[in-house]
Formats: structure tokens, C-alpha cells, sequence
């Protein structure tokens, strides 16, 4: 018998969060959307979605003093799933118009991507569809995955990790980039399960069954 | 490796889909939710609806449809049709849709895309055009086409390739491509002119108007030397009129050697 989870889903004000609550209601997660940095306390389980700049979403989280409980929630262990700029933002810096500062969670930056590719032909940005994500790495959540899915995206921007250790996703845009990353307690990734259909309920499903574990 | 994208396209009118979407049995095929729910079970890889309610007080009919679709499916929603500034664009982002096309406002206000991708991101910003065929040619040989708005009815004089180019600089994050001259013709996308704007942009196209096949869609998405090159195609009328179906579509861009995501969907869908 699972037992019933207190899950934040963290509102800054970039945008809607009613498909992203729906797809972890789905996934048998009751969320509880949140602009107040005091209910991460009480939470078991904190999401952080993405929509937006990178500069505007710091700033908003910042100015709603969500960066601190943030930090304080993940150094403690509670369980964190970020999408998009939920996983950009774990990182130092990103370059997305001019430089902002992200958390700093983890040792890394934020780059546009290139304007060509590893072939050397021309890469289009945004990274907008459906792209393969292959998983590999020892973190207990990825037991429960497939080990590549299709997955949605729609970015320009991806971050670059100084730890490899870190990286358990890799996606193929004419060259590698990382499309998720885990450690400990924190699991992120650069595309949108709540968009995927059944390939990101399948995320969704495995982050649940984690979070009843820890 | 990115995949090719099939996009079903549904015409909302108050609310409304309109071009009577025929096929569907125990659903209400009057309903875009519905509609989206069950492209959205078919396994489409996005769904555009494009408002086309012409009464300004019944505008905000969309709002309502775009929340619902938002809780219900769980794919990507664009949505295009009269959107005139960027706090429209806000309003529908904050709706639940996940892209916002805009076309006749960024003729009007050529501005309007660098300030919105300043402001909300390039990556959920179309730019939709409307392309016509004009007589002459370009200086690199190829035939011209010019943007045109109001359903193709007003010509605006300015060269789409160009406005194309410009926009992409100015930071739409794609672009939606109606050939004017094969819109509802369902006798191909105008390949010449998909190819044309592909190879002049580095962001994603999607190849719309003249759908008829899955071999017209293929022949849009194809990267070859007779190909249109584009990263989406979009299709309204052989989804809705039960001609076919998303799956079928996909198993058969996969025999043409078109990388789509294969079907994957509940028994209910063929």
C-alpha cells in the first residue's frame, strides 16, 4: 500500500502548470502548486518545472526567496524532479541573454547550442520534437526505465556538466548533449515528460515509485 | 536522433472545430478537446488548433478550449489564429497552450517577434506564413512567393523567403509554412516552396497546405535533393475526414525511410 506523498510543484510564475499536474496526477501523484518557499518544507517531494527564460525563472524564484528553500530541500534529501530549466537551473550559470547565475547545485554551465553541428552542417534552433534519450548509469530510479524512449523537446539552450558522474541521459543532435542528469536525491531532465505520452508517464510512474522509497 | 513530426491541424470557430471532422464514432467530433484527446491517443506528435472565430467579443472562446485540451492530452498545443500582441501571446501560454503562431500581427509589427522572443523565449514562438506564388523568378532561379494574410486574400507584397530569413533573426523559433496555392488542394505540399524556406532558415519548418497522402508528407519531410526538407508536416483534412489515421501515416513514412516515432497507442486506435 502506497502511502499518500505531500508533493510541492513549484509555481514562480512562468507559466501553466496545469498539464504538468495532471500528468503526475496520472502518475498517481497529488501535487499541491506552490508559490510559498515555506510549504517546501512540509513537502516529501518537491517538482520544478520549466517554462520560460532562464533569467526571468531565476529571478523569479529569487524574488519569491525559492532559491534558498530549494537549496535547503535538496542538501537535506528530499527528492527533487526538475524538467527543462528545472534541470538548467541546478547549474552555476547559464548564457541565456547574458549571463544569470542558476542555483548551483551542480558544477556545470548553461550553452546555446551551436550554430553547426558535429557533422558541420547547420544545426537548427531551437531543438523542437520527439528525440531518443538513452539512459545509463547506477541510479536506483533508472531500474524502473526503459533504457532509451522517445521523449518531447523544445529548447535552446543545454546544460553542460563538469561531472560526467552526474549524466545518466545523452540525446543525438548531430552530436551528444545531455538530456538528464541524477544525483543522490535530485533527478532532472531536458525534455517534457509531461508532453510525452506514454514514454513520459513511464518517467513519471518510475519517479513515483522512487519517492515512496526514500 | 530528432525525429520528423506529424501534426494534425484542427480550424476552431467559438469554440468549435469547423470543416466537420466526420470519422468519429462515440466522441464528440465537434469538441477540439475531444478531437486533441484522441490525436493525442493516436500518438501525434503535436496538435495545432487555429482559432479562426472572426467576432472579437467571442475570442475568448479559445482561453476555455486551450485549458481543457491542456488538462486532458498529453502533447504539445499550438495555437495560431488573430493573436495581435505579446500579452495575447501571454494570455494563451498562460492558457495551458505550449506554442503561440502568430502571422498577420508580425506583418503589422515586424517588432513584435524580437520582443516576444525577448520576453518568453524564442523556442515557444512560431511564426506562421502564408505563401502565394508570384510570376517571375528569384536571382537564384527558383520561382517567388510572397506573404500574403486574410486567408490568402490580401497580398502584402513582401517576399516570403525574405520575411522568412528575418524573422528567424529576429527570434521566432519556427516557422509555420502554408502554401496558399496547395491549401485544401490535397494535391501535395508546394515542395519547391518548403524547400526553399528550409534551406534558408536554421530553425525548424513545418510544411502545411496540400496534404493528400502519406507520401505528400513524406515527400515534405524528405532531406534529399527533391525533397522539402522541412522538420513537421501539418495535415487537417485526410485526419479529420477518416481518410486515415496518425499510426497508419507513421507505418507508412517509416517504409518510405521517413524517421517519424513509431505508432505506439491503445487497441482503440488503427
Amino acid at each position: 500500500m502506497n502511502r499518500k506523498l505531500h508533493i510541492a510543484l513549484v509555481d514562480y510564475g512562468a507559466g501553466n502548470l496545469r498539464s504538468v499536474a495532471k500528468a503526475l496526477l496520472r502518475s498517481g501523484m497529488e501535487t499541491e502548486v506552490t508559490s510559498d518557499p515555506e510549504t517546501l518544507r512540509a513537502a516529501d517531494a518537491i517538482v520544478l518545472p520549466g517554462v520560460g527564460a532562464f533569467a526571468d525563472a531565476v529571478k523569479s524564484l529569487r524574488a519569491r526567496h525559492f532559491d534558498e528553500a530549494l537549496c535547503e530541500a535538496i542538501r537535506i534529501g528530499k527528492p527533487y524532479l526538475g524538467f527543462c530549466l528545472g534541470l538548467q537551473m541546478l547549474f552555476e550559470e547559464s548564457d541565456e541573454h547574458g549571463r544569470s547565475r542558476g542555483l548551483g547545485i551542480f558544477k556545470g554551465r548553461v550553452e546555446r547550442f551551436p550554430s553547426f553541428g558535429a557533422s558541420g552542417a547547420p544545426l537548427r534552433v531551437p531543438h523542437i520534437g520527439w528525440n531518443e534519450v538513452c539512459f545509463d548509469g547506477a541510479h536506483p530510479l533508472l531500474a524502473k526505465m526503459p533504457q532509451r524512449d522517445f521523449f518531447y523537446f523544445v529548447h535552446s539552450y543545454r546544460a553542460m556538466p563538469m561531472d560526467a558522474r552526474l549524466v545518466v541521459g545523452r540525446t543525438d543532435y548531430d552530436g551528444e548533449f545531455t538530456s538528464a542528469v541524477a544525483h543522490e536525491n535530485v533527478f532532472a531532465v531536458q525534455f517534457h515528460p509531461e508532453k510525452s505520452q506514454l514514454a513520459g508517464k513511464r518517467v513519471l510512474d518510475a519517479f513515483a515509485g522512487w519517492i515512496q522509497k526514500c | 536522433m530528432l525525429l520528423k513530426r506529424i501534426i494534425p491541424c484542427l480550424d476552431v470557430d467559438r469554440g468549435r472545430v469547423v470543416k466537420g471532422v466526420q470519422y468519429i464514432d462515440h466522441v464528440d467530433a465537434g469538441d477540439p478537446v475531444e478531437v486533441a484527446r484522441m490525436y493525442d491517443e493516436q500518438g501525434a506528435d503535436e496538435v495545432t488548433f487555429l482559432d479562426i472565430t472572426a467576432s472579437h467579443e467571442e475570442r475568448r472562446t479559445i482561453f476555455d478550449v486551450v485549458t481543457r485540451t491542456a488538462e486532458t492530452v498529453f502533447m504539445p498545443l499550438t495555437v495560431g489564429g488573430g493573436v495581435r500582441t505579446l500579452q495575447d501571446i501571454r494570455d494563451l501560454l498562460n492558457a495551458g497552450a505550449d506554442k503561440v503562431s502568430i502571422m498577420t500581427a508580425a506583418v503589422n509589427n515586424p517588432d513584435l517577434v524580437g520582443e516576444a522572443a525577448a520576453k518568453i523565449g524564442s523556442a515557444n514562438l512560431v511564426l506562421a506564413i502564408d505563401a502565394r506564388r508570384v510570376a517571375g523568378t528569384a536571382a537564384s532561379g527558383t520561382p517567388r512567393w510572397e506573404v500574403c494574410t486574410h486567408g490568402g486574400r490580401r497580398a502584402t507584397g513582401i517576399d516570403a523567403v525574405e520575411w522568412a530569413r528575418r524573422m528567424a533573426q529576429a527570434g521566432a523559433g519556427e516557422i509555420l509554412l502554408t502554401s496558399m496555392d496547395g491549401d485544401g488542394t490535397k494535391a501535395g505540399y508546394d515542395l519547391e516552396l518548403v524547400r526553399t524556406i528550409s534551406d534558408a532558415v536554421t530553425i525548424p519548418v513545418i510544411a502545411s497546405g496540400g496534404a493528400g497522402s502519406a507520401e505528400d508528407m513524406a515527400a515534405a519531410l524528405d532531406d534529399g535533393p527533391h525533397g522539402g526538407h522541412a522538420q513537421a508536416a501539418l495535415a487537417a483534412s485526410i485526419f479529420h475526414f477518416k481518410e486515415t489515421t496518425v499510426p497508419k501515416v507513421k507505418r507508412r513514412l517509416l517504409e518510405l525511410g521517413i524517421p517519424v516515432r513509431p505508432p505506439e497507442c491503445k487497441s482503440s486506435c488503427s
